[in-house]
């Protein structure tokens, strides 16, 4: 699905070569500041190369539409931000920012429960503790069930028992849709639970790749 | 119409002396500003007094040049002001914000002068200066205000815009989120100054057609379609500023600068 070729961005991160495959999960891990973010928003677009191709679907990442191509791979950042109102309004705007159809509060209300929230869609965004904020966001995300997902520590302001919650949900949801799922995490439990493959990231390079089968 | 009552010379010289013995009130009370007001008042004495000058050559020599350089120094000196005042404006939106001015206000100036105020001719300096000098200097309170809000509000909500992005939101949907209080906040003070009109205060133009023997009832016409104006210039200025000044906070990768 995407093929990375000679990445150089800044003095942050350097990608000689990496393949990342369809219909996989794929956990990246490593020390802080050792460019994970740095990699998902490249896959995103949302930062672009200073050298190297980044080929997505066997087409240069930069000839797409950047606005199409993030609604197909959509990125959950690390701190993710409420809109300004309540949890029905933060759904509202996040279709309305992706020009989608207007949808019910049955759809709303099913989403909560997916991501455990027991929470009525009048509560304001802006009193809801950090947990609570990071899953309001991963509903967002799955409100538009993007094709691949992009999640940059989507556990990492829960509890053990939440987080394993939210990580299985996400996968389910992934491998029933046949999607792919990529996916930081400082757990280790959680890349050696569900990843096909693992990539440790090191100072702005890559240490390790493991698969299923052994180390590449 | 009476004729127009003299200020005489003596009678403004009893202001000033008016305006020192508050000053040295200021003075003897440690207030401070006492400089700042002083210098503020000499330098409105000397622009006004200049511009009288001029004024006066221009009414007397009627031309459509001296008319249309009138305006454009109107407009470049309300551009830079507004740089001046916000500061640290972007290239990029420093070159929306002179498109906006001469587009916004161009527009408006000429519907108004040709078609509403229908003046003749359209140049006629007594008339066409004035109006377009309120047109522009709203606006420039517009423009800066609606600037400030908008840089401010693009700077504030970062991360808030990014993580609409990621999510494949349109940047221009997107920044609606900021742009729609950045306008609100541009057009506060013309609103405010319509709602308190006649009731709280009375508009300048008017107060002066109105001390110059002006009879009520012709003072509020002129006053209702200036207002009209004014409005229209800031609302066309102010919404040229936002519309493609939030384009410039994006690279044609829809990423944020
Ligand atoms: N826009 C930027 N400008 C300058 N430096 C940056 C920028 N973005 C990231 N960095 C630096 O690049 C390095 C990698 O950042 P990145 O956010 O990718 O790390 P990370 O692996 O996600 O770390 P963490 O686990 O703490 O989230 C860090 O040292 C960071 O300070
Ligand atoms: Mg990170």
């Amino acid at each position: 699905m995407f093929k990375l070729k000679n990445i150089k961005f800044r003095d942050i991160l350097t990608v000689d070569e990496l393949e990342l495959k369809a219909q996989q999960v794929t956990c990246i891990v490593g020390k802080s500041g050792g460019g994970k973010t740095t990699l998902l928003k490249l896959l995103n677009n949302l930062i672009s190369a200073d050298s190297g191709t980044i080929l997505y679907k066997d087409r240069e990442i930069d000839t797409y539409n950047p606005t199409t191509l993030r609604r197909e791979v959509m990125m959950l950042p690390q701190q993710p931000v409420m809109f300004s109102g309540t949890i029905r309004e933060n759904f509202n705007k996040t279709l309305r920012f992706t020009e989608r159809e207007p949808a019910s509060d049955e759809v709303f209300k099913d989403l909560l429960q997916q991501v455990g929230l027991n929470l009525p869609l009048e509560a304001d965004t802006k009193d809801l503790s950090g947990g609570e904020k990071q899953r309001v966001a991963l509903a967002r995300v799955l409100l538009l069930h993007p094709e691949t997902l992009l999640l940059d520590e989507p556990s990492s302001a829960l509890d053990d028992e939440t987080e394993d919650f939210i990580i299985s949900m996400v996968v389910d949801y992934t491998r029933k849709r046949k999607g792919t799922l990529i996916m930081v995490t400082h757990a280790m439990s959680v890349a050696e639970r569900f990843a096909d493959v693992t990539i440790t990231l090191f100072d702005g390079k890559i240490q390790r790749v493991d698969t299923l089968n052994g180390t590449l | 119409m009476d004729e127009i009552k003299d200020v005489t010379l003596i009678g403004l010289a009893t202001a000033y002396v008016f305006l020192l013995i508050l000053l040295s009130l200021l003075r003897r009370e440690k207030v401070g500003h006492q400089w700042e007001l002083l210098l503020s008042t000499f330098r409105m004495t000397i622009q006004l007094v200049l511009v009288g000058y001029i004024l006066t050559y221009i009414f007397d020599n009627p031309s459509v040049w001296f008319s249309l350089i009138a305006l454009l120094l109107m407009q470049g000196f309300a551009i830079l002001n507004t740089f001046q005042r916000v500061g640290n404006v972007p290239r990029d939106m420093k070159r929306i914000v002179v498109v906006a001015m001469f587009i916004g206000t161009g527009i408006t100036i000429f519907f108004f002068v040709l078609w509403v105020f229908r003046v003749e001719p359209w140049f006629k300096p007594q008339y066409f200066i004035p109006l377009a000098g309120m047109m522009i200097g709203n606006s420039m309170t517009g423009i800066t205000l609606g600037i400030d809000a908008l840089l401010g509000g693009m700077k504030d909500n970062r991360a808030l815009i990014e993580n609409a992005l990621m999510m494949g939101g349109k940047p221009s949907l997107i920044v609606k989120e900021v742009s729609g209080r950045a306008f609100h906040q541009a057009l506060l003070p013309t609103i405010n100054s319509m709602m308190g009109m006649g009731i709280v205060f009375l508009p300048g133009m008017m107060t002066g057609q109105i001390l110059a023997g002006a009879p009520p009832l012709l003072a509020i016409k002129y006053q209702i379609a200036m207002m009209l104006g004014i409005l229209g210039s800031v609302v066309l200025t102010v919404f040229v500023v936002i519309k493609w000044g939030s384009a410039t906070f994006f690279n044609h990768r829809a990423q944020m600068k």
